[in-house]
């Protein structure tokens, strides 16, 4: 945990291909939050021929639908969401250009097979630590679909925002590599 | 006969939906430090202090633990003495909800049809289990359950032939399968017999019970001990990146069933297994 590399939005193919499961990274810039109603509505307006609300080209999603903001803070509670729910949407938005999603859990092998093929990293952040998350949060705005309250798509301004490489563009899972080392029983994997 | 005015159940549900998604309980909080402890892995010890770090900083700001603040579950033990005046049980709990959660400043996770998934803002209507017990006092228990870990949960009608193995191998391969999507360290709670249904609400209620206390009856006590250390043999670890402390506990409940079965449910909760309770 030594090494903590920090990255800069737009989420650029050099840094992309340098950063390996694993590693440590803080992430600062602009990321943009959207989860299962606004995968859903983005990728409708994909199959419609339609302009998205925002560039998908070298950015990051950040898989979370944040608490309301409390008197004085920019932002509830906002710690990742499982990203499974995503994988039906993933992948096209890969081919568009995106190169980051930030979530927990396991991903499917289309998500994975786009990734290797058009350069994308997965990111962890940890699960249950939405109020710690929160802090390294330091602008929000709606960009899209307010009608889906906590559900909308969402601008974020982060600050040394932690996650962990869990799947790099070359396929590597520490999911699976985390859990062979520690495992004791047999793992077919 | 005691009477008790719906307004004191409104504010005291209110008050539990904070609490409950503000503070995260002792026995949880002292098992997150004492597994960093024996925790192997780096990262996984990592992942541990910032889910004590996490907890502080909830319980100063008073703001929610994790964003998913959950569909409110609710149990009520309701003394059969107790005569309930000034309006309906089950509307004075969801107002409490919705004022909750509106005041709290938590998130609203409810859709009104599964299938049609419009939010109905207020993260009502709540999932009520009633239980008529003796006494004149309303027992309320609140455990908002996030999805993460919900998700993750299921029920199998074994044969009664499977036997014990049979429960042990469904809860080892749930847990398994599982992996790192209900956030790890998990507390895995457990149901086995009566009804399909029945099963699952053990299972849930299995959550409600510390993490540091095991069931009355020593062969489901030992079953629990052996089961988390057969979880924690899996490697998932903190939040699933490998290491030991997979699971927190193994909270199993029991219950009479019929002689053609055997049903076990497991539903897993995520480190922050909320509940919170008050006697009205």
């Amino acid at each position: 945990m030594d090494n903590i590399i920090r990255i800069e939005t737009p989420f650029k193919m050099e840094d992309v291909k340098r950063l390996k499961a694993g590693d440590a990274v803080y992430i600062n810039g602009t990321i943009y939050a959207a989860r299962d109603a606004a995968h859903k509505k983005l990728i409708g307006l994909v199959n419609e021929g339609l302009e998205l609300p925002f560039d998908v080209r070298d950015q990051i999603i950040y898989y979370v639908g944040p608490c309301p903001a409390g008197p004085g803070r920019v932002i509830g509670s906002a710690g990742p969401t499982t990203s499974g729910r995503m994988d039906a949407y993933a992948p096209v938005l890969i081919e568009r250009g995106l190169t980051g999603m930030i979530g927990k859990g396991l991903r499917n092998e289309q998500v994975v097979a786009a990734m290797i093929r058009y350069g994308a990293v997965y990111f962890g952040a940890t699960g249950g630590a939405g109020a710690l998350l929160s802090k390294c949060i330091i602008a929000q705005e709606i960009t899209a679909f307010p009608e889906l309250g906590a559900e909308a798509l969402r601008k974020l301004t982060v600050k040394d925002f932690p996650v962990t490489v869990i799947i790099d563009s070359t396929g590597t899972d520490l999911y699976k590599t985390g859990r062979i080392q520690y495992s004791r029983v047999n793992y077919n994997g | 006969m005691r009477e008790i005015d719906v307004s004191s159940i409104i504010d005291a549900v209110e008050q539990l939906c904070m609490n409950a998604n503000y503070f995260l309980n002792d026995d949880i909080l002292q098992a997150l430090k004492n597994g960093s402890r024996c925790e192997e892995s780096e990262t996984g010890r990592l992942i541990l202090s910032q889910l004590v770090e996490n907890a502080g900083i909830a319980a100063s700001g008073r703001m929610a633990i994790c964003q998913d603040t959950g569909m409110a579950v609710v149990f009520i033990e309701a003394g059969q003495d107790v005569h309930i005046t000034g309006g309906s049980i089950t509307e004075a709990i969801n107002e409490g909800v919705r004022r909750g959660y509106a005041n709290g400043f938590l998130r609203k996770s409810v859709v009104s049809d599964p299938l049609d998934r419009i939010n109905t803002g207020d993260n009502t209507p709540a999932v009520i289990h009633y239980d008529i017990v003796e006494g004149e006092s309303i027992r309320i228990i609140l455990a908002p359950k996030g999805f993460g870990s919900e998700n993750m949960s299921g029920v199998k009608m074994l044969k009664p032939s499977d036997g014990v193995d049979g429960v042990r191998n469904f809860i080892e391969e749930t847990v398994e399968k599982a992996g790192p999507n209900p956030c790890p360290p998990v507390v895995v709670g457990v149901g086995i017999g009566g009804t399909m249904e029945k099963a699952a609400l053990l299972a849930k209620r299995a959550l409600l019970r510390s993490v540091n206390v095991r069931n009355s009856r020593e062969n489901i006590r030992q079953l629990e001990e052996e089961m988390l250390e057969r979880v924690n043999r899996l490697g998932i670890g903190p939040a699933g990146l490998g290491g030991r402390l997979t699971a927190l506990a193994v909270n199993i409940e029991t219950f009479p069933t019929h002689i053609a079965g055997l049903p076990v449910a497991v539903n897993m909760s995520c480190h922050v297994t909320r509940h919170a309770e008050t006697i009205l």
